[in-house]
């Protein structure tokens, strides 16, 4: 086999691409609820996905996570095809994922909940994760609760909890589900700092967002959803001139 | 001579002692069975039957290759814990997605066929499993002659019920555990091999009834009956504490055995029925078991 030939048929390198989906439909059951998702990230981009309720966003999340029921299509994560991988696998390729429900478990502490993910992300990525002493530094009320029972802490306190524990796991790709949902202003401040304090050192964020005026800001590009598809793309240049298509598309 | 109400102390002691000594098997076995449904959701009514295969393993083990009581105490669980392994990947695997009921008639149909294999093979009646000299004789407290081997079966029930309760409580293996039994799904999301977690939980769980069958099997005859005639006892134990509490479980277990002890000195005629009659009892006042958590 010739060098030349080897150069032609080399596939080029996905241009450092975090995530990159193509054509992804996933089903809960029978229901078909994505319909050929397309989106790709870059490492170190945040990008969001907008939409109504329904529109298939958190599906998005959890299908890329193989949470949902049958997967059809192409999700690459750090170069690596996921669609065939058993849930607990995709999530070792370096992903942290912040449900909607926030997801604390009731039977742990708060500590334990903090260190119950374990590491994830291959070989030196793993040891990356921010230190305990660290992810105090930056959530102090964690520090102060963290033998009280994972569900006693406030709304805010699990959702910073929720946030803590995959910053830990050496994950450098980060899904968040609607992290500022029914939280006090000043929280969703902490929030918005510290999201901004993950795209610095290089995080790559996946938000679901409600709240368009937090997220507007943080973003690089906007992915809005309808039905189950990816309805256009917004790029963060773009926001000023697109923002009555927007909020056709969001219903605000 | 004392007495208390009319009955000799050396009697009372004596019966409750072996309440003690019942009590320690329910213990061990509704522990194991809370284990499983708290992490599968599968009510294991194979768990009499894993019980009985290892009072078998172990009296087998003697019997053909001469293994000794302590070589039994861990080759025999590992046995059975072994079948649990196979029964969980080839069988319940398939059936988390269904109905609580599909993993019962599974396992229930498990229990009648095991049940039934070491019967045609064995028949019903008991084979003896010698007791290994050390444990032969009794201590005498003064008050009442304190058999050695049913000392030691509390003793080791007991702690095998407290190291299970530890690293539950108070390890990460268990906080994976505590985790997993709340929500599978997304500890997997978070990178744990939750299907291996699953299985290991099983094995495990059987691995405690086998263990409770070696500890058993010098107590009772070995009998191909033996798993099903204690497992509707330990079933009541297991609704009385509340599912899938293990310290409920535990205690449950020991407390009941006690009562059934002390029913057998001042009414014998109800001591077979005085568990069930407590099981409805608790279920009208607490449904959800008395260390159980409404949901």
């Amino acid at each position: 086999m010739s060098a030349g030939w080897n150069a032609v048929s080399m596939p080029t390198p996905a241009t450092d691409a975090a995530l990159s989906i193509s054509n992804l439909h996933a089903y809960y059951g029978e229901s078909h609820i994505l319909h050929g998702v397309s989106l790709e990230v870059a490492k170190g981009e945040l990008i969001t996905l907008l939409g109504r309720n329904g529109a298939g966003r958190t599906t998005t999340l959890k299908a890329i996570l193989g949470l949902t029921g049958k997967r059809t299509g192409s999700i690459k994560i750090n170069g690596t095809e996921a669609i065939g991988l058993a849930s607990h696998k995709i999530a070792r390729l370096g992903i942290g994922y912040c449900p909607e429900e926030r997801g604390i478990f009731s039977s742990l502490s708060c500590e334990e909940n903090l260190l119950l993910l374990p590491k994830v992300g291959a070989g030196l990525a793993a040891n990356k994760g921010l230190s305990v002493d660290e992810l105090y530094a930056m959530f102090p009320n964690l520090k102060e609760r963290r033998t009280s029972q994972g569900t006693r802490l406030s709304g805010g306190e699990q959702q910073m909890l929720a946030m803590a524990r995959i910053l830990r796991t050496g994950a450098d790709i980060l899904l968040l589900d609607e992290i500022t949902e029914g939280l006090a202003p000043v929280i969703v401040q902490t929030l918005g700092r510290v999201i901004r304090e993950l795209k610095v050192k290089g995080f790559t964020i996946i938000m679901v967002e409600q709240n368009f005026r937090f997220a507007a800001p943080l973003a690089d590009r906007h992915y809005v959803m309808e039905h189950g598809e990816i309805a256009a793309v917004v790029e963060k240049h773009e926001l000023a001139a697109k923002t009555e298509m927007l909020h056709e598309f969001l219903g605000v | 001579m004392t007495e208390i109400f009319g009955v000799p102390i050396q009697s009372l002691m004596g019966q409750l002692m072996i309440g003690l000594v019942n009590g320690s098997f329910y213990a061990m076995l509704s522990l194991g069975l809370a284990v499983i449904f708290g992490m599968l959701n599968v009510v294991n009514f194979a768990h009499g039957a894993f019980y009985m295969m290892g009072a078998f393993f172990s009296w087998l083990l003697l019997k053909h290759f001469e293994v000794n009581y302590w070589w039994s105490l861990l080759l025999a669980p590992l046995g059975v814990a072994t079948v649990g392994v196979v029964v969980e990947k080839t069988m319940l695997r398939w059936l988390y997605q269904l109905d609580h009921l599909y993993g019962l008639l599974l396992t229930f149909g498990l229990a009648l066929i095991i049940e039934g294999f070491f019967r045609d093979q064995y028949g019903v009646s008991g084979q003896p499993y010698d007791l290994p000299d050390i444990f032969k004789g009794a201590f005498d407290l003064g008050f009442m002659m304190l058999p050695k081997y049913r000392a030691w079966v509390i003793v080791a029930c007991l702690s095998v019920c407290l190291a299970t309760w530890f690293v539950i409580e108070r390890t990460r293996l268990g906080s994976y555990l505590r985790a997993g039994t709340e929500n599978p799904k997304l500890v997997q999301a978070f990178g744990i091999n939750v299907p291996l977690m699953v299985t290991l939980t099983y094995a495990f769980g059987v691995g405690l009834a086998g263990l409770a069958g070696v500890l058993a099997a010098p107590v009772y005859q070995v009998n191909p009956l033996m798993g099903s005639n204690i497992i509707i006892v330990v079933f009541a134990v297991v609704v009385i504490g509340g599912m899938g509490s293990i310290l409920g479980a535990v205690v449950t277990g020991l407390a009941l055995g006690l009562i059934e002890g002390l029913t057998k000195v001042f009414y014998p005629e109800a001591s077979a029925t005085v568990v069930f009659i407590i099981m409805a009892i608790v279920l009208l006042i607490r449904p959800a078991g008395l260390f159980g958590r409404e949901k």
